[in-house]
């Protein structure tokens, strides 16, 4: 198992991810001996788990079942121990082709955070590529250190602890992309400038207040970044349903005979129904490109 | 840095027959380096011979003759001091009759070989009312202007972010409406990464296999399943990837799905009767054409009718390039029949590692035969331009089970402009982008029934409408 490659069954040490529903997903580290609990009861992990094969079906003590799935960044960031707000897939599938990434990119990103998008980098530019993330919070680039060992990753990733605003990204001309999501992204554009490569790359900026983006937008503008783009994307889930509208009685239709058989009282369709509320702001996206300098 | 100077010659230099993409604004085209080739783009007619050995993203400046000229940096930094600005459009009346320069005037400009950005000097001389407007009107006016007479064009490398933007804006209907932000959340949901084994059912012009391939880099498998007589993917070769990423290519037809699922299908002698069709048409072919010629020509046939030992040399030439001719088409249908061995034999194994579907096929059968080949816990992404068809393989998919976390969505995406003072999202934003069904696949339980043990969502109570979960 690892979050850059696919295996078929579980191993002691792999983490897996236990499905239990849309809205419940966990991460299980799995151990010889260990035990994990779940509404359903409890999953032995060496009975239940080693030896399995991934997308398998577990019946837990209390009787009920559960899925356990290979871990996937889209599931990492649904299941993954939050630290601070994360970025969800539908601004990380954005992000990842706006700043065409791929196997061999090497990009630069801060605020490593919680390690919801540096997951997913990590998945897309594997296996000659390369994450620069910076963290100016101890704890939490320990933390997410800790998690790259753990998924198998960190030979793809180096942790900086330091503020990218004052001391970069740690290297220079080396990038393809540079990702920000910090509260003041325009006093890293230049770093971000410097660390990536002569040539030229891609930048995008993460902010939830426009007035963040129209600094950032300015200072990209005046290093001589060029197409800058400002999105939002939203997603919207449809949720399917069966639904059964009664019919009105107008009463027999004149002609009709006496003994003319009831109509149908109701009608059946499915549909699709939104749910009561939905997301209506995650962040901006602002994106650019540097030119040759 | 060291690494990076090595690049810098030949990666990023634009060569003859690369597949490259003309941007202009906010319109691409994809287009390939052809020596003396006359190339149209925004209604300007122009060679492309002077790109090469320049470096990509380089802007051209359009000049007369249709020669490209690499635009010089301080004519790209071109600003308009405006000295004089009003403060409200009270006073300004439009009557089409503020500017002082007429068409012909402006193409008597044109002719005299003046550059967009003199031209919209002229312009701005000859309005009578540019010196009232607004600061912020000024700015506007010379942006609508520069877009009108610019005469750039710039030369960038493909990439799945550009070849989807181009797509969407140009032949959204060869792609079936496929926003390019749903593509990105289709790449990702897919989990489409390096190394694994993919299969891949498109009608979008090769532009989903293009960016799956992409995502690959080169590593892995990817399966084109095709419906009909051959894979339609004339866009892949627009991204311009290396040749060998075409080795870890394969394509499927899918009249053999079910041989293939039954066990059934045989590689071998199938195809020799299709063999034994196409040599025996070959070689029919070859004994036409040297009687077509004799016929055709009376000059040579008086020649030859005279002359014995000539016309048998003929005919033992004719003999060799027939032989040569059968020999050839055997060669390329055992080729043929070697690569979709290949192609069937990663496929019966049932373990591929995701599935895209993205046509304009029902999609509903498609996925549920395609699904099979999957392997347990992997993600699979359907996109439909209709929800309804979506709607039926959701309940298909929970009827038969197999699959968790089923999900059907689609992105809400508006551009914004950002200026000081000015900024607001765009006047006009996409009405739609598609919609996506995604997916994960179990393993198959026999044991117990199909659904699950909780209502994904349960029942409303009190409710006016009877409402019960699908």
């Amino acid at each position: 198992m690892s979050f850059v490659e696919y295996s078929d069954f579980i191993q002691d040490g792999d983490v897996a991810i236990v499905y239990l529903s849309h809205s419940s997903v966990m991460p299980v580290k799995v151990q010889h001996g260990a035990q994990t609990q779940t509404r359903y009861g409890v999953i032995r992990h060496s009975t239940d788990l080693i030896g399995k094969r991934y997308g398998s079906k577990v019946t837990c003590s209390k009787g009920g079942w559960v899925h356990v799935l290979h871990p996937t960044p889209e599931l990492w960031t649904v299941a993954l121990p939050h630290r601070t707000q994360i970025l969800y897939t539908t601004d990380i599938a954005t992000i990842t082709m706006m700043l065409e990434l791929k196997p061999g990119s090497v990009v630069c990103e801060s605020g490593t955070g919680s390690g919801s998008l540096s997951h997913a980098i990590l998945r897309t530019i594997a296996p000659t590529g390369h994450l620069h993330t910076v963290e100016f919070h101890q704890q939490r680039a320990e933390k997410v250190a800790e998690e790259f060992k753990e998924h198998r990753v960190d030979h793809l990733v180096t942790v900086r602890n330091q503020d990218v605003c004052k001391d970069g990204f740690g290297v220079t001309g080396v990038a393809d992309a540079v990702f920000l999501d910090i509260p003041s992204p325009w006093e890293a554009v230049g770093h971000a400038k410097a660390a990536l490569k002569k040539h030229g790359g891609r930048v995008c900026s993460f902010s939830p207040c426009i007035e963040q983006v129209q600094r950032t937008c300015e200072v990209l503008a005046e290093q001589g970044f060029e197409e800058i783009s400002t999105l939002e994307v939203l997603l919207r889930v449809h949720d399917v349903r069966t639904i059964s509208l009664p019919l009105p009685d107008f009463g027999p239709e004149s002609g009709a005979s006496e003994n003319a058989p009831p109509n149908n009282t109701s009608v059946t369709l499915k549909t699709i129904t939104p749910p009561r509320e939905m997301p209506g702001h995650t962040g901006y996206l602002t994106f650019a490109t540097k030119p040759r300098t | 840095m060291a690494a990076d100077n090595g690049d810098d010659d030949y990666q990023n230099r634009i060569k003859e027959g690369d597949y490259v993409v003309l941007k202009r604004g906010q319109i691409f085209k994809a287009v390939q380096i052809q020596q003396k080739k006359k190339v149209i783009f925004e209604k300007q007619w122009f060679y492309l011979d002077n790109a090469v050995g320049q470096l990509y993203n380089t802007t051209f400046e359009i000049a007369s003759g249709g020669i490209l000229q690499p635009q010089k940096v301080e004519d790209a930094e071109s600003s308009f001091d405006s000295k004089e600005a009003g403060t409200d459009n009270r006073n300004i009346v439009d009557d089409g009759k503020s500017q002082k320069l007429t068409r012909d005037d402006i193409e008597t400009l044109k002719e005299q070989g003046l550059k967009g950005q003199e031209i919209i000097q002229q312009l701005i001389e000859n309005s009578s009312t540019f010196r009232d407007k607004t600061g912020y009107a000024q700015d506007k006016y010379i942006k609508r202007k520069k877009k009108k007479y610019e005469n750039t064009v710039a030369i960038l490398k493909p990439s799945c972010r550009i070849m989807a933007l181009m797509y969407h804006g140009r032949e959204p209907g060869k792609i079936c409406h496929l926003r390019y932000d749903t593509l990105a959340q289709m790449l990702t949901l897919a989990n489409i990464h390096a190394g694994s084994k993919v299969l891949v059912f498109e009608t979008c012009a090769g532009l989903v296999l293009g960016a799956v391939m992409e995502r690959m880099g080169g590593y892995g498998s990817v399966i084109q399943m095709y419906p009909g007589g051959g894979p339609l993917r004339a866009g892949v070769e627009s991204f311009g990837f290396p040749a060998h990423f075409h080795d870890m290519l394969h394509d499927f037809p899918i009249c053999h799905v079910n041989a293939l699922l039954a066990g059934t299908m045989d590689t071998t002698a199938k195809d020799h009767a299709t063999d034994e069709k196409q040599y025996n048409m070959a070689a029919e072919k070859g004994q036409n054409q040297p009687e077509g010629e004799q016929q055709g020509n009376p000059e040579e046939q008086s020649m030859e009718t005279g002359d014995n030992p000539l016309q048998d040399q003929e005919k033992i030439e004719e003999e060799k390039r027939r032989e040569a001719r059968a020999q050839d088409k055997k060669m390329k249908l055992e080729e043929k029949r070697r690569k979709l061995a290949a192609a069937a034999a990663l496929l019966e194994g049932r373990n591929a590692d995701g599935l895209v579907i993205a046509s304009r096929f029902h999609p509903c059968p498609v996925l549920l035969g395609l699904l099979k080949f999957l392997a347990p816990s992997r993600p699979f992404v359907v996109y439909s331009q209709y929800r309804e068809t979506l709607i039926e393989c959701y309940t298909k998919l929970k009827e038969q089970g197999g699959t968790v976390n089923i999900q059907l969505t689609d992105t809400w995406l508006r551009h914004y402009q950002v200026l000081p003072n000015r900024t607001h999202p765009l006047l006009l934003m996409s009405g739609g982008g598609g919609y996506v069904l995604s997916g994960t696949t179990v393993a198959v339980d026999h044991s117990k029934p199909a659904g699950s043990q909780q209502a994904e969502e349960p029942a409303p109570k009190r409710q006016k409408v009877k409402d019960t979960e699908g």
